[in-house]
């Protein structure tokens, strides 16, 4: 998992280095962001081993319409689910959220259905970085909370807090913290180019 | 001591590399299909990058929608099509050619020691040559077509050592599963895996593919079967450029080893809805199929295609069975030998090379309640069609399954049609 101590190497690591997304790993930088770090909303609750083909069916993939995925989002669990989110609305969920295909539309289609964070106790990796690139806050941590009640994710922090309780899960690399809060790494790269 | 994975990462950063690091690196090989391509271009146009790295190190397939399905999909492709030839993409395999994690080996681009991204899940295959390769979604993608370099945390490494001999009516798919049940479908999350023993040795490049392919099933970033002869043999016809050969060190340093033996398995299959919930096929005898797939980036290589002609022998499938030969390569080969004939003759039907039925969006897609038996790596909930029933297996159990229309196991020597 990635650590605070990770981060300090990441940071040393990648000084000097010419990916232009490292250029912004000041965390002031996050001020100037396009997004909240902070998301509070109603939660859903969802198992272990959501895959993409639930988040999103194959069939959908092919269009460049947004409003088309939000539109699927979660039917293979619930078809109603694009209908019932409302925006800011937090998923929590098992372990392995998002295993499955590369399918970026998965992503996708949660953030443009409204979902603002999705929490797992674990991510498949190419979910966990599409989520970045697309500008979907997402955080691993244990969460003992219940479907319906409000809680509310320090995406900064890495904290969920539910039911009066706050629960410390794992913190962003900087990199990859500025990214998300830019919206995601176009939006990130159009930002650098400014 | 460094595995092979941190060994081709060190070579890709230009630093030494070790697990958990964070690392820039120099992508060899970057691939996106006509799926992926669609969203990768249209995020590079949004950054407004004009022209890709080096287009010589691009490789499109067209395959997951192999002709185009309908109007959408055709616009789509049309339009990346274009865009190829605006960028002078050469290594452009246009619908027909096959699916993208059979064309790179054939093409010669799986080569030992490369750092290979692949907008794919799937690209995992490619460590059957000894390559780091995993996958990556479309705006990654479109970050490597612009720079050519990608930010990757060095995985830790699982070792897998399985020894003994497979027994017959068994076959690669078989040992994956087996692999993948063991595991888990979240056991290798952000790890890559080594394979080695006899088991592995004794596999050709079609299994060593089939293995390694299912890496991802277990969470998996990567996975590594080390070259030998066999690579060596396979590539030696085809390889596009020059390559160095990785090993781990002795000692090197694994976060668990696990040791499995094949001798006694049986053919296995992968119940519905996840890929691990494997058990042998003796526990599912005589459950009702609707239709049989045979093919995928899986198992649609020459050895499967030859096994389940093999199976067939004269025997009639009494379901429909759909058998997609993984590249325009195998399917001439199998021609040759005349596995297509017997395969059609026995009532398959054979559609274009690419990823058919396997992502549920055409050519194969199942009915509310129906069953397929397919030799695909993914049995998730409605991914070959909301309100149907995905069963893994090899292609000797489907070929089996077809004649008996219900799963059955392969070994039995007394197939008769139904």
């Amino acid at each position: 998992m990635i650590t605070g101590s990770v981060v300090v190497i990441i940071n040393n690591l990648l000084s000097g280095n010419s990916f232009t997304s490292r250029k912004t790993l000041n965390p002031t930088k996050a001020k100037e962001a396009n997004m909240s770090p902070i998301i509070q909303g109603r939660i859903w609750r969802f198992a272990d081993n959501i895959d993409t083909d639930l988040i999103i069916p194959g069939k959908y993939l092919r269009t460049t319409d947004m409003s088309v995925f939000a539109s699927h989002a979660m039917e293979g669990i619930d078809p109603e689910f694009s209908k019932k989110v409302t925006k800011n609305d937090i998923i929590v969920a098992g372990k392995n959220f998002g295993c499955g295909s590369s399918r970026e539309q998965a992503p996708l289609a949660l953030k443009h259905a409204g979902v603002g964070c999705v929490v797992a106790e674990s991510f498949a990796r190419i979910f966990f970085r599409n989520s970045i690139n697309v500008g979907l806050p997402i955080i691993e941590a244990v969460v003992d909370c219940k479907h319906s009640d409000v809680a509310s994710v320090d995406v900064e922090k890495g904290t969920v807090t539910c039911r009066g309780k706050t629960y410390q899960g794992v913190k962003l690399p900087g990199f990859l913290l500025t990214i998300l809060l830019d919206g995601g790494l176009i939006q990130h790269r159009r930002k650098q180019k400014q | 001591m460094p595995t092979v994975s941190e060994k081709i990462l060190s070579r890709a950063a230009g630093e030494k590399a070790s697990a958990d690091d964070f690392i820039e690196a120099g992508v060899d090989f970057a691939m996106a299909h006509d799926g992926t391509s669609v969203l990768a271009v249209k995020a590079l146009r949004e950054m407004n990058v004009s022209k890709v790295f080096d287009p010589e190190k691009i490789i499109i397939p067209f395959d997951h929608l192999a002709p185009a399905n309908n109007e959408t999909a055709a616009n789509l492709q049309h339009d990346i099509r274009s865009w190829i030839e605006e960028q002078g993409i050469v290594n452009y395999y246009d619908v027909g050619e096959g699916v993208c994690h059979q064309v790179l080996p054939e093409r010669g681009f799986a080569l030992p020691g490369k750092l290979i991204i692949g907008a794919d899940s799937h690209t995992c295959t490619y460590g059957a040559f000894g390559a780091f390769a995993t996958g990556v979604g479309a705006t990654d993608m479109a970050e490597i077509f612009a720079t050519g370099r990608i930010w990757l945390r060095v995985p830790k490494t699982i070792k897998v050592v399985i020894n003994g001999k497979l027994p017959a009516g068994t076959s690669a798919k078989d040992l994956a599963l087996m692999v993948v049940g063991r595991i888990g479908s979240d056991g290798a999350t952000y790890q890559a895996i080594e394979y080695y023993g006899e088991a592995i040795e004794h596999l050709n490049m079609d299994g060593r593919m089939t293995l390694c392919n299912m890496a991802i099933e277990m969470g998996a970033k990567n996975s590594v079967i080390t070259p030998d002869k066999k690579t060596f043999e396979f590539i030696k016809k085809c390889a596009v450029e020059n390559y160095t050969a990785v090993y781990a060190d002795q000692n090197a340093d694994y976060t668990v080893e696990y040791n499995m033996d094949v001798s006694d398995l049986e053919p296995l299959v992968a119940c519905p809805h996840q890929v691990d919930n494997v058990c042998p096929v003796s526990e599912v005898v005589g459950t009702p199929v609707d239709q049989v797939f045979i093919g995928t980036c899986t198992n649609g290589r020459l050895e499967d295609i030859e096994a389940a002609a093999k199976i067939t022998k004269n025997n009639k499938f009494c379901v429909r069975t759909i058998v997609i030969p993984a590249s325009r390569q195998i399917l001439l080969d199998a021609m040759e030998k005349g596995y297509i004939q017997a395969l059609v003759r026995a009532g398959a039907m054979i559609a274009p090379p690419g990823c058919g039925p396997c992502l549920g969006a055409h050519l194969g897609v199942i009915g509310d309640g129906e069953v397929c038996l397919s030799t695909a790596n993914r049995n998730f909930k409605g991914r070959m069609g909301k309100g149907g029933l995905i069963y893994l297996a090899s292609p000797e159990t489907a070929a089996a399954s077809a004649i008996k229309g219900e799963i059955a196991d392969p070994r039995e020597v007394r197939l008769e049609s139904c």
